[in-house]
């Protein structure tokens, strides 16, 4: 039985997707014409909803002959309602040099319903407050997964109400028992959470439970991919559409087996494009807590690497259970880069920024156009109230240390920035500060660009202190 | 050796189907009125096989979904057999540290790469070798976080006490000795004084060694050479060969003195695939392709870990397809990991204590690149250190769990 194959998106050509257009070169996607929109589409630049005129009557079929074309082989799942929903899946490829990911990895914490009120709400509020600022953005948690560990759907329910009364945080509902879900949907079913989950022993009875409520559901088969893709098509030809796959996480001696299962199921999905496996993929690292008795520092730090691991292979879906911020932040900071554009690094205009007010003896500082490391001097440079330039040198979006080992940081580089911002004209010394990382340029720089160089301190948290030290510097 | 045979039985999966676990037992089968034996098979069989491409044949007996709006009778089976994957090349194997038989002194030799799967992707084709771990030595203080300098006490003045430490105490599979005095820029010490710190080394440890220089392509190659002639045999690793090298006319020299002495090169270069693959083009006429592992650059988590990442799944896919400018085995430096300022930063009481969060920075980047097919990564913290063995041994032993997965659903925790 041979399943049509449809076109990869790195097949798809802007051919395909023009032919499909209006072709009138219209300009409403503001776009010179529809084959520059058409390979914007392509490479994932743009969305076919930017043309206007594709929603007239005439083009319908034209539309749907494109979403039929770019739809991705692991379909989109929403869950939560409002601002806050949460979008899962939507992944096109397997290998993120590709074709960049799509919709970040969702991380939701878990809640347990026999938490007293108190501490029930304490522990939301943990979640939400939970942020880290990460190059010029706030970086924090995304979703709530409510487990019933009390047994008793009247609890669940009030547990349910309770969290959704203090959060808007998009939910996951977890019980094996169709009644307790049900108990808790009745009063919270147009916030669409997502139910955990449909199993080989209740699919009929949970099955219902979703269906009547509409709500998207997790398929739960740990360790039994034949099984997965057994309840997948069932609830398919059910008519339920919105599914998320569980496999299973397993940990410790056994996470090789979620590193496959997961890996198996993305290949499949995105290579031959199966539609039982084209699903998004929900991992558990909360799992490790049922584990073998280990101190609760154990768990957390099997927890944050299986967590990584997860989000490397292809976990669209993460519910954890620590709330540690040195178990968390690194995900979040994982996840972040992982799905940034592999072709564009995250990067700042080059230029010269001024910091305070400036004169012509104000330091004059260089650094990396690297968004982390821009974002980073800026705000180390704020804190520590100083007036001075800071020169933006174009190294292609790397950091100090690798543009420095890459020459894209080298005395030729410098030289050239200092020329080209003028920034001679700006202070009336010639002292140049390269970062600590940047070091061995020293002598070179000065030879290429006439100016001298201060190194500064290796991590730019110590330039504050370096300029009350040394700034300004003493005439030899 | 790889075991030549492998390729052939996926491809005999794909074309036989069912009937293949009768074939693998060695039982005889019948094919079409044709009788077989599996050692037959595997003589006819030649090595790159054109696999048949089309149709997925992963799912056996999957239809398209059939919508129908109501309850199924019953759970509607279905099956999934994992469809083995095959490419055409594979890794080349490279062996560090020479023994006794071969001219050197160490215990053992230690051989990476090899691989001819993606890393880590099913569960019959673990990698060749295991990952390896060196553990850094410096010749030089350095400043270092506390959280590093806690495990090492007083060794941080005695190069040679360091080295046993890393075997004896945490397990290194080899040491790297950073040769960071001999930067002209700041102690500028001779080659010959460097020479005599591995000297030093080679005697304390038994291990296979990395020579790692101060950065600079002129000193760096007279420092090679100088080891190089001493160590004759040892089959150090020379942490690194670059494109500088090759500008400033060092590069064939260090590339003779190595291939002449017995000794393995890294080739290191800046998140850049063309780059690598121009500066291994200027290595081969000089040394043995064998024996050159490649650096593509290991940026710290949250400074751009998934550039390193991508590139290095792009170098191991683009090598298991065919490219044999990129079938080398890879080392990640993964201690960078200790520059981003969350390892070794109080970032207040939210995030904990770095005594957790940096050596987590570490293994974090480590078993992310590990998954990426790094084969040799060079560390630092203990801690770090246990859990990449942890995690690289469970996913090199892959079993089949007995139970169906803890419930965590209902768990008291």
């Amino acid at each position: 039985m041979e399943i049509k194959k449809k076109k990869g998106i790195k097949e798809i050509s802007p051919i395909d997707v023009y032919k499909l257009l209006p072709r009138t070169n219209c300009g409403e996607c503001s776009e010179a014409n529809c084959m520059a929109f058409a390979t914007k589409v392509v490479n994932g630049e743009a969305s076919v909803d930017l043309c206007r005129p594709l929603f007239t009557p005439e083009h319908t079929a034209a539309y749907g002959g494109l979403q039929e074309l770019l739809a991705p082989p692991v379909k989109t799942v929403t869950f939560g309602s409002g601002e806050s929903a949460a979008v899962i899946g939507g992944k096109h490829v397997l290998f993120r040099h590709e074709f960049t990911y799509q919709y970040p990895t969702i991380i939701a914490i878990d809640i347990a319903d026999d938490l007293d009120p108190d501490a029930l709400s304490e522990r939301v509020n943990q979640v939400s407050r939970f942020t880290y600022s990460y190059i010029g953005r706030t970086l924090r948690l995304d979703a709530l997964a409510i487990r019933c560990v009390s047994g008793d759907p009247a609890r669940f329910r009030e547990a349910v109400l309770q969290v959704s009364e203090v959060s808007p945080l998009p939910l996951i509902l977890c019980s094996h028992d169709p009644g307790v879900i049900g108990a808790a949907l009745s009063v919270c079913a147009d916030k669409k959470p997502l139910i955990f989950a449909v199993t080989a022993k209740n699919w009929r009875e949970m099955g219902k439970v979703a269906v009547h409520y509409s709500c998207p559901v997790v398929v739960s088969a740990s360790g039994d991919l034949s099984l997965l893709r057994s309840l997948a098509r069932t609830l398919q030809d059910w008519g339920i559409e919105d599914i998320v796959l569980d496999p299973g996480t397993y940990h410790g001696e056994h996470i090789a087996t979620t590193i496959h299962a997961f890996t198996a199921i993305r290949k499949t999905a995105c290579k031959d494009f199966d539609p039982l496996f084209g699903h998004p993929l929900l991992g558990t690292p909360i799992s490790v807590w049922n584990g073998q008795e280990l101190s609760d520092e154990m768990n957390r730090w099997q927890e944050a690497y299986l967590s990584s691991m997860l989000i490397t292979r292809y976990a669209d879906l993460l519910i954890m259970h620590s709330l540690e911020g040195w178990v968390l932040l690194p995900q979040l900071i994982w996840r972040f880069g992982i799905y940034t554009d592999p072709r564009k690094p995250v990067s700042v205009d080059p230029g010269v920024r001024p910091f305070g007010n400036p004169g012509p003896g104000s330091p004059v500082l260089i650094t990396s156009n690297y968004a982390l490391t821009y974002f980073t001097v800026e705000a180390d440079i704020k804190a520590a109230k100083i007036d001075c330039y800071l020169v933006v040198a174009d190294t292609g979006g790397l950091s100090v240390e690798a543009a420095v080992a890459g020459r894209y940081f080298s005395a030729s580089k410098i030289a050239e920035s200092l020329r080209e911002y003028k920034v001679a004209e700006m202070v009336s010394h010639n002292y140049l500060i390269i970062p600590g990382l940047a070091a061995r340029l020293s002598g070179e720089t000065e030879e290429e660009s006439g100016w001298r160089v201060l190194v500064g301190p290796r991590d730019s948290s110590a330039i504050g202190q370096m300029i009350r030290e040394h700034w300004p510097p003493a005439e030899e | 050796m790889p075991d030549p045979v492998k390729p052939d039985i996926s491809a005999l999966i794909r074309l036989l189907g069912p009937g293949i676990a009768d074939l693998l037992s060695g039982r005889e089968i019948e094919l079409e009125h044709v009788t077989l034996e599996f050692s037959e098979l595997e003589l006819q069989i030649p090595l790159s096989v054109p696999l048949p491409v089309q149709n997925p044949g992963i799912v056996s007996g999957t239809h398209p979904p059939s919508f129908t709006g109501k309850i199924p009778d019953s759970l509607i089976s279905e099956t999934f057999f994992a469809e083995p994957e095959t490419y055409s090349s594979r890794i080349r194997e490279v062996t560090i540290g020479g023994t006794r038989s071969e001219g050197g002194s160490r215990g053992r030799s230690i051989t990476v790469g090899g691989s001819s799967s993606l890393p880590f992707s099913q569960p019959e084709h673990p990698p060749a070798h295991p990952p390896v771990i060196s553990l850094d030595v410096f010749d030089t203080k350095i400043s270092m976080p506390k959280v590093l300098r806690a495990h090492l006490g007083d060794v941080m003045d005695d190069p040679a006490a360091w080295a046993k430490l890393n075997v004896e105490k945490f397990g290194a599979d080899m040491v790297t000795i950073h040769l960071i005095s001999t930067d002209p820029l700041i102690q500028d010490k001779s080659p010959r004084e460097a020479s005599r710190t591995v000297e030093e080394v080679l005697q304390a440890v038994d291990v296979p060694i990395i020579i790692g220089g101060c950065g600079d392509p002129k000193k760096d190659a007279a420092t090679f050479i100088e080891i190089s002639a001493m160590a004759e045999g040892e089959g150090l690793l020379l942490n690194s060969v670059t494109s500088d090298m090759a500008e400033v006319k060092t590069l064939e020299p260090v590339c003779k003195a190595a291939s002449e002495s017995g000794h393995c090169l890294l080739g290191f270069t800046g998140l850049d695939l063309n780059n690598a693959k121009e500066l291994n083009r200027r290595i081969y006429p000089h040394f043995p392709p064998d024996r050159l592992l490649m650096d593509l650059t290991t940026v710290a988590l949250g400074y751009g870990l998934e550039y390193s990442f991508s590139i290095h799944e792009r170098a191991r896919l683009s090598a298991l397809m065919g490219d044999t400018e990129l079938q080398h085995p890879t080392l990640s430096a993964c201690t960078n990991a200790w520059s981003a300022r969350e390892a070794w930063m109080n970032l207040g009481p939210g995030f904990g204590s770095v005594d957790l969060r940096g050596p987590l920075w570490e293994s974090i980047g480590g078993i992310t690149l590990l998954l990426a097919g790094v084969d040799l990564f060079l560390m630092m913290h203990p801690l770090a250190v246990s859990t990449m063995r942890e995690v690289s041994s469970r996913l090199m032993n892959p079993g089949m769990p007995e139970s169906h997965g803890a419930d965590w659903v209902s768990a008291k925790i």
